[in-house]
């Protein structure tokens, strides 16, 4: 039964965007690999940290949430996480139903809010 | 026959505006609290960053705990400070 997890981490604010970016894609991509089917991602982008972290205080925020059959993938994730100097910080949380429904509920907003931009033409008002 | 003493009292005794408190999680059926909206969360945290006691929220045991955990996760994670003065 393949379980959900989400996992938020920050990396450091010396990269530049697009770096930042790749290293994302660079963990997708081991979570591809270790046999996880991504269900959403979301960059948060450059955002002020509450407190400051080695030294830094603002991170690139990026979060990852998917679903598994592995039950090791979390740990080699983690080990992925550990080696990368660039990730000052990491945090994986297993779903439980609740939580599942709120992600749903989180992504078909998300989607919605790309759908609805191209609002349709305001029907001009025929004052009879 | 016993005199009846009036009793006045220097200012009036706060029984008066004591309204019922309630959960509000039961009240909206919200079931998941989001570690990542701090917004939300700084709701239930003092100014200084300090996790608000139920007696003052009114929040019911299960939802205290849920809010505990997911204030502990946001700190974590640097979306809420661990020590903070002057917050909201």
């Amino acid at each position: 039964m393949s379980k959900h997890y989400e996992t938020v981490f920050i990396l450091t604010p010396v990269l530049s965007e697009e770096q930042a970016k790749e290293t994302v894609k660079k963990f997708k991509k081991t979570l591809t690999d270790l046999g996880a089917k991504v269900l959403s991602e979301e960059f948060w982008g450059l955002k002020k940290l509450a407190y400051p972290i080695d030294k830094k205080s603002t991170g690139f925020y990026q979060l990852f949430e998917y679903t598994t059959d592995n039950i090791t993938l979390v740990n080699e994730l983690e080990v992925a996480f550990k080696r990368d100097e660039r990730v000052m910080r990491y945090m994986t949380i297993a779903l439980d139903k609740h939580a599942i429904a709120y992600a749903e509920k989180r992504r078909a907003k998300r989607k919605g809010e790309d759908v609805t931009t191209e609002r349709k033409p305001k029907k001009e008002r025929t004052n009879a | 026959m016993s005199v009846t003493k009036e009793v006045r009292y220097l200012n009036p005794p706060q029984a008066e505006n004591k309204r019922k408190k309630y959960c509000r999680f039961k009240k909206t059926g919200i079931e998941y609290i989001d570690y990542k909206d701090g917004d939300f969360l700084l709701k239930f945290i003092n100014e200084q960053g300090k996790l608000l006691p139920r007696r003052l929220t009114g929040t019911s045991l299960k939802f205290q705990r849920k809010v505990a955990q997911a204030v502990k996760r946001a700190r974590h994670l640097a979306i809420l400070p661990y020590v903070a003065d002057g917050l909201k």
